[in-house]
């Protein structure tokens, strides 16, 4: 272990968040919840035990998606939708490295969509990072693949005639491996999902609940205000019972299928009736079960793992295969093959 | 019986039947067949894009052709010799193309009620006397395997499966080959089930007897070897070609290859190909759409990969706003394009040579893009490492054009060692001091930095970069000047390629320019138009963006020039634009590549018939 903190040492001083900022300067809204994500990227990655050069930032186009040049890391900003399919190339030819994608809900739901469930069904070792604003920002304000039904934007007047996708539960169908959720304004559990995300092998699909103060200022108010978010939000934690509510009076109880919100006052149910999380359940149905509490009126928002799988990853089993056929058939030999199959001599 | 042999420079064979009767497999043994057996030759698949249409029917048919002789050869033969029609709907199909006085070879057995109606015939061709003119030689083939096959434990549907190896061994017999390379061939290929190995193999030696014994047949030909130049040879598809120019490329420059690819007609094989060479440290992924293959292989470049993207037209249209990234990165990557018939699906299984002008301009901005062409299968090979070469040494992308004719048609190919073929130089960015990830080398391009490296972490993007450092820019004269800057590096590689040649007198009354898969049609006119007088050279383009730099010096010296091309004229405009001078044009746009035919009437018009 002590070596491996020892890799972010440069001329014998630990790396801190600080070397791990550019020149660049950082150029979104002021008070956008981008800020937050980038600040606690910085905090947790020096602290990774990888060497910094083994970053590489991958990224779509949008706000979040200007992510890699706020890094002092390896950083490539693509096109819009393409950050997993580039990452993905970078994984898979290079599993040495810690590839992380900065993508948001446009980028990675709409245009993107068809990459994020193929990486997430490969097992691609990647950590993507989703900045969930339920709008999109760049393009000024239209509505995005996370927006509510019936939402009023530039380009939905009379409101929005679709339905959203819901993030986590595309994640969990798309068989991830690693599925969390967290608040911009709630940095310590940001923090520990990035912790996690990272220590993960495979893909680390991480929903950032983001804050966009110009164009949807408050989307997830309910979720931050001190005086509404104990009410509001369910920190899922491994092994333990799900409480919520300012007084940790209420709780959430599996009837069957069907989640169900109980009081743990009124004398009919107590701690011992409540679910108790299961991030390492082998079976998607139960996390598929929490992802759709946005859905159900009345239920929290949970926040914190929703499920944590252990699978071999694509990158990983590319290098393999190409070990064992090397070791199998010996190491290629070009003048062997340009002459193989039916050669004939003209004299 | 003994019976009569007679010799030939010059033999062109077509097989025809339903698309489950085994055509391609029965070309493709007859080809390695007289490969081995030291005859030049050239091959021209034609498949339906159904992979089994209704049996019976015209549009089900399956053709494989082939031109082999003791001389040189260029095509796969204008018009066949020899007709093997396993059904109506074949005949049908492919009886215009024969020559005059042909023979046909038809399975009699095929020719009943029922698929006479599905062919579409209200009389029975080989009765209403409507092949007068043409050898007939009605064989029952189905029979003749049924009987041969007496006595096995296969299913009467089995059995008649074997027809295409009953008579590919009479045709082997026909024509004086060898049957042995097939039996191996059938050995190795069924070697997980005896029952179906032995019938192929007695189908095959039955119909080889049955050349000897029957009296439809006095006389029996043979092709001798071609006079090839001295060396090891063996028959290569362009596909296959294309593969091996790319382990080439792998190993002459020491990088490992990663090809991102999503399957499409008619590229796969070179994914097929490449997935087969591992141990050679290849890394091949097979994407969910043509995006991200092309996205992968700029994440693979990136990260220090010789990466390859392959595709046909409608996936080059997929890839076009990728490509525009990586000419902004200014990274190493070769794009396959297998030209197929377009628009849209267009005709998947056919060739064409219509995105030539997709390949030089068809993306948003100022983007250029080398492009360069192969001109035969086995110069795919070369044309992919040269691709590499270009790729690496400039950092950028490159298109390297083929068609469906290339790619599935075959040849034989002197097969060069390792140590004559090139290396590849190339060399990562480790040094710390004065990197800028936008510096130039002489050559312009920049450096390859790989993450991974300590001290040179960078960033690159899409957004417009500032000269030098790399960081995004939107100054307006740091756009002009690197887009300028862009196209000079890319014009500049025609001073660091091979000048266009020509084939034929360097000035005269007409110069043939062609590029791609043309090259074999058009050699054939020209050698036969100068054998009877006619002042006529060729030039055929291998690169063609940017050009060779004596380009202008050799269109010159001809006072006309004729473009052949298989689109409407692409090169045609691109030529009368750069040089401003006026061209003839050839095009013809059937999905098949020209006859050579079709390019000397041409020329005949032009100079005045001899």
């Amino acid at each position: 272990m002590a070596e491996v903190l020892n890799v972010n040492v440069k001329d014998g001083i630990k790396l801190t968040p600080k070397d791990f900022g550019s020149t660049q300067d950082v150029r979104w809204c002021p008070g956008c919840g981008d800020y937050a994500v980038l600040s606690q990227i910085q905090k947790v990655f020096p602290e990774l035990g990888i060497p910094k050069e083994n970053f590489v930032w991958v990224s779509g186009i949008g706000c979040s998606s200007r992510f890699p040049y706020y890094m002092s890391t390896y950083g490539f900003h693509s096109i819009h939708g393409r950050a997993a399919a580039i990452a993905t190339g970078v994984k898979a030819n290079r599993p040495d490295l810690s590839v992380w994608v900065a993508t948001g809900d446009g980028d990675l739901l709409s245009i993107g969509g068809n990459h994020f469930i193929h990486a997430c069904r490969k097992n691609v070792d990647l950590k993507v990072l989703l900045f969930n604003n339920q709008i999109y920002g760049l393009t000024k304000g239209q509505y995005s693949p996370t927006s509510e039904k019936g939402k009023v934007t530039k380009s939905s007047p009379y409101g929005s005639v679709d339905y959203p996708f819901n993030p986590a539960s595309l994640a969990i169908g798309a068989e991830a491996t690693f599925i969390a959720r967290t608040l911009d304004r709630d940095i310590k559990h940001m923090q520990q999902m990035i912790q996690r995300a990272a220590a993960h092998k495979g893909i680390a699909f991480v929903e950032v609940y983001q804050n966009c103060v110009i164009f949807n200022d408050g989307a997830f108010e309910p979720l931050t205000d001190k005086e509404t978010k104990a009410d509001n939000v369910l920190v899922l934690e491994h092994n333990k019972p799900m409480v919520f509510g300012k007084n940790d009076d209420k709780g959430i109880r599996l009837n069957g299928l069907n989640p169900e919100v109980v009081s743990l006052t009124d004398g009919k149910y107590s701690i011992g009736d409540l679910w108790v999380h299961d991030e390492f359940d082998k079976n998607p149905a139960r996390a598929m079960i929490l992802a759709s509490f946005q859905e159900l009126e009345g239920f929290p928002t949970p926040i914190g793992v929703f499920r944590q799988i252990s699978k071999s990853t694509l990158d990983g089993d590319i290098a393999e295969q190409v070990e064992n056929i090397t070791v199998k058939k010996g190491k290629g030999d070009l003048e062997k093959l340009l002459f193989s199959g039916n050669t004939w001599e003209v004299e | 019986m003994t019976k009569e042999v007679q010799i030939l420079e010059d033999v062109t064979i077509r097989f025809a039947g339903d698309s489950g009767d085994g055509m391609q497999l029965t070309g493709s043994q007859f080809t390695n067949t007289s490969a081995l057996a030291g005859n030049d030759i050239s091959t021209l698949p034609d498949y339906p894009a159904e992979i089994r249409a209704p049996i019976g029917t015209t549009y089900g048919v399956s053709g494989f052709q082939l031109h082999f002789s003791s001389n040189e050869v260029f095509t796969p033969g204008d018009h066949p010799d020899v007709l093997v029609a396993m059904n109506p709907a074949a005949l049908k199909v492919n009886l215009k193309d024969l020559k005059k006085g042909g023979t046909i070879i038809c399975n009699a057995n095929a020719f009943d009620l029922k698929n006479l109606k599905l062919a579409n015939y209200d009389t029975n061709p080989l009765e209403d006397g409507s092949l007068e003119g043409y050898e007939l030689i009605q064989a029952p083939l189905t029979k003749l395997t049924i009987a041969a096959l007496e006595g096995t434990d296969l299913s009467n549907k089995e059995v008649a499966r074997c027809k295409n190896f009953f008579a590919l061994g009479l045709m082997y017999w026909l024509f004086s080959k060898p049957i042995e390379p097939t039996l191996d061939w059938i050995k190795l290929k069924f070697k997980k089930n005896e029952a179906i190995q032995n019938a192929n193999k007695e189908a095959l030696l039955a119909g080889y007897s049955y050349g000897d014994n029957t009296e439809l047949f006095t006389t029996k030909y043979q092709v001798e070897a071609a006079k090839l130049e001295k060396g090891f040879y063996r028959n290569v598809s362009g596909n296959e070609a294309t593969a091996l120019g790319f382990v080439a490329a792998s190993v002459k420059s020491g990088l490992k290859l990663f090809l991102g690819s999503y399957p499409i007609t008619p590229a796969s094989d070179i994914l097929h190909e490449l997935s087969k060479h591992k141990n050679f440290g290849i890394k091949t992924f097979q994407a969910e759409d043509e995006i991200a293959g092309v996205c992968s292989a700029i994440g693979a470049a990136y990260s220090g990969a010789l990466a390859l993207t392959t595709t046909s037209g409608p996936g080059l249209a997929l890839k076009t706003e990728a490509l525009g990234l990586a000419v902004m990165t200014e990274l190493p990557l070769v794009i396959v394009n297998v030209q197929r018939g377009g628009p849209s699906t267009g005709l998947p299984t056919k060739t064409e040579q219509a995105d030539l002008m997709q390949a030089i301009y068809g993306r948003n901005g100022e983007c250029p893009i080398p492009v360069v062409a192969a001109s035969t299968p086995s110069d795919c090979f070369y044309m992919a490492m040269e691709a590499c070469r270009i790729a690496l040494k400039y950092m950028t992308p490159v298109l390297l054009l083929t068609d469906g004719y290339l790619a599935n048609g075959s040849e034989p190919w002197k097969v060069p060692h390792e140590n004559e073929l090139p290396e590849i130089p190339t060399k990562f960015r480790t040094e710390v001091e004065g990197f800028a990830p936008y510096s130039r080398d002489e050559n312009l391009a920049r450096p390859w930095a790989i993450p991974g490296t300590p001290g040179l972490e960078h960033r690159i993007g899409g957004l417009e970069k500032a000269n030098i450092n790399g960081n995004v820019c939107y100054e307006p004269a740091n756009h002009d000047f690197m887009i300028k800057l862009r196209a000079e590096k890319v014009r500049n590689i025609r001073n660091d390629i091979p000048d266009l040649e020509i084939n034929g007198e360097d000035e005269g009354d007409l110069l043939v320019l062609g590029w791609g898969g043309t090259y074999g049609a058009i050699t054939a006119a020209i050698n036969k138009a100068r054998k009877n007088g006619l002042k006529v050279s060729h030039a055929h383009f291998k690169h063609l963006f940017p050009f060779p730099k004596n380009t202008e010096d050799v269109l010159k010296k001809f006072k006309k020039i004729l473009v052949v091309e298989i689109n409407l004229g692409q090169l045609a405009k691109i030529v009368k634009s750069e040089f401003v001078i006026d061209v003839l044009q050839l095009n013809k746009v059937q999905g098949l590549p020209f006859k050579s035919s079709d390019i000397e009437a041409k020329i005949i018009e032009i100079l005045g018939g001899k």
